[in-house]
């Protein structure tokens, strides 16, 4: 495979999509949200439990192609114990990160994974599709986010 | 124009006419192209591009109104291409078709002019599972405007024919439409048309049949079909983006109320009220798209130098092929017929989801289709999220769909399935 692919599909990113960390149900969660990308079908439900502005826990469920469980995946395993401001910031970042290339700040960890998308245009939703939902779940959107 | 000496020798699976095809002799990603998403858009020959460039460096004028030569020259272009059109389908009469921007258009005119004037509340507009966006959502903008009832035909199953088990209740009173698709877009399907057109019109039932997958890729006769509306695009039969028809028995058109109003339809204007064009004229709002309707023409008439009968038997045997090498990979879902189909092969991978595949397929040269292909409802009820798609025309060859199965394995490899 040429190296754009595997640039997009990282080791990090297959191992994620086939054994997806945090892929469950979260009961005690006090925010959820659902994300949809009518274009291919990605589905994803984000849930949180945030307490004093920092992310207790966080989970998903859903279905897609390898790079939408991968960034659920790896998002719910990088924010744990993060404040909402820096959810915010780290949500900016990865934006910008999956659309021009430019890496998210070190403290990120895996999310650099993701830097490889933004050379497949029809791919970058499937990316930020998870995110969407989180954001929208924390603030608490009454109706579901969607990439369109 | 076609090399007129050439003859059928049978299907070899060498692609046919691939010299006429400029953008196929290209590389993608350091790979030759091999382009399998004809179902989505054909590509074009020589004839069809000269056609239209000699339309607008010679004869480009506007129609129907002007008095000068070069008007006279793009009307003449503009009703010649509507007599090659019914001649194509084996309409009775160029009278009975209308030039729209493609196959949606004339199905969403359908919906429009036909529909809200015939269908009330208590009525039911009969579809199958199997139908394209196209020919479902105009029904449904109807339906809540009229009270009308929508109501399909099943679909059996991976298989993916119409269970026609019980077609006869189903078409009983109140059925007003019936809509069907001629070639399924997503499974490959050929529906027996002209056998529920037959059923439909013993019930007084008007039908609508979407072409979209059929005109081109083998004959259509219009007459022995025998369906009130038969819609097209032409950009998926080697003719330009933009252009395609609707025709409509003209018993049913006269009776139609117009489309959209505006210019080159009307026949006298006042302040308040307007009186029309006789159809198809009356259908056709504003400049039509005369340089699509020309290179239209030239498609129809390079598509029948090869001959469609031609066509279909490549097109089928490339798909019994690929239907055959996919069945041998280890965790592969096919959909659609296995005798029979079309030229067109949709299918789901274990654990690796459609746009995964379309992208790597792609960084291997492979042009394919991946997600719900306008049919969500059918996805739903075949109970996966999208499909893999590959749609053969005539210049593809067996050695592209070797190509395929060969890059299916790859990706297969790539992320860590069993492969075959």
């Amino acid at each position: 495979m040429t190296d754009d692919v595997n640039d997009l599909y990282q080791e990090v990113i297959l191992d994620h999509s086939r054994t997806p960390r945090n892929f469950k149900k979260l009961e005690n969660a006090n925010h959820m949200a659902d994300g949809h990308n009518p274009l291919c079908g990605d589905r994803v439900t984000v849930f949180a439990r945030v307490e004093n502005d920092v992310i207790q826990e966080l989970s998903f469920q859903g279905s897609g192609c390898a790079i939408s469980k991968a960034s659920a995946s790896i998002m719910t395993a990088s924010l744990k114990g993060k404040t909402l401001a820096e959810v915010q910031s780290l949500f900016d970042q990865y934006h910008v990160m999956v659309t021009t290339g430019t890496p998210v700040d070190a403290t990120g960890g895996k999310l650099i994974a993701f830097a490889g998308v933004h050379k497949f245009p029809a791919r970058v939703k499937c990316a930020i599709l998870p995110w969407h939902a989180l954001m929208s779940a924390l603030k608490k959107s009454p109706t579901p986010a969607t990439t369109e | 124009m076609v090399n007129p000496a050439f003859h059928c020798h049978g299907c070899h699976g060498e692609g046919l006419m691939r010299e006429d095809f400029p953008i196929l002799n290209q590389s993608i990603h350091g790979y030759p192209l091999v382009y399998l998403d004809n179902a989505a858009t054909s590509q074009k020959p020589r004839a069809v591009l000269d056609a239209t460039r000699n339309y607008y460096e010679r004869n480009n004028a506007n129609v129907h109104r002007g008095i000068h030569e070069l008007s006279n020259r793009a009307t003449a272009a503009y009703e010649n291409g509507r007599e090659r059109v019914a001649s194509f389908f084996n309409a009775r009469s160029s009278r009975e078709i209308i030039f729209t921007r493609g196959t949606t258009e004339a199905l969403n005119l359908v919906a429009h002019s036909w529909g809200r004037a015939n269908l009330k509340a208590g009525d039911i507009i009969l579809l199958t599972e199997m139908e394209h966006h196209s020919n479902l959502v105009p029904w449904q903008l109807v339906a809540r405007e009229t009270g009308a009832e929508l109501r399909f035909i099943p679909v059996t199953g991976d298989e993916g024919l119409l269970d026609l088990s019980a077609i006869d209740s189903l078409l009983a009173a109140p059925v007003k439409l019936l809509g069907m698709t001629h070639i399924s877009n997503s499974l490959g399907t050929i529906n027996p048309v002209a056998e529920l057109c037959q059923k439909a019109r013993r019930q007084g039932v008007v039908t609508v049949v979407d072409g979209a997958q059929s005109a081109g890729h083998l004959p259509v006769d219009l007459q022995e079909i025998g369906c009130d509306f038969y819609a097209f695009s032409g950009h998926k039969i080697c003719g330009p983006t933009g252009i395609g028809g609707l025709y409509a028995r003209a018993e049913i058109m006269e009776q139609m109320a117009p489309y959209h109003g505006g210019g080159e339809m009307i026949q006298d204007v006042e302040f308040t009220h307007s009186t029309y064009k006789e159809p198809p004229h009356k259908f056709e709002a504003g400049t039509p798209n005369i340089a699509g309707v020309v290179g239209l023409h030239a498609a129809m008439d390079y598509l029948d130098c090869i001959g469609r009968e031609k066509v279909f038997c490549h097109d089928q045997e490339l798909a019994l092929y690929a239907y055959e090498l996919l069945t041998r990979l280890k965790g592969v879902r096919l959909f659609g017929p296995q005798k029979g189909r079309a030229g067109l092969v949709s299918f789901h991978l274990n654990e690796i989801h459609a746009h995964d595949m379309v992208t790597l397929a792609d960084q291997k040269g492979v042009a394919l289709r991946g997600g719900h292909h306008c049919n969500q409802p059918l996805m739903k009820k075949l109970g996966v999220d999208s499909t893999s798609r590959a749609s053969f025309y005539f210049y593809n060859s067996f050695a592209e769909v070797d190509r395929l199965a060969e890059v299916i394995r790859e990706i297969q490899k790539f992320f860590g399935c069993a492969a075959a």
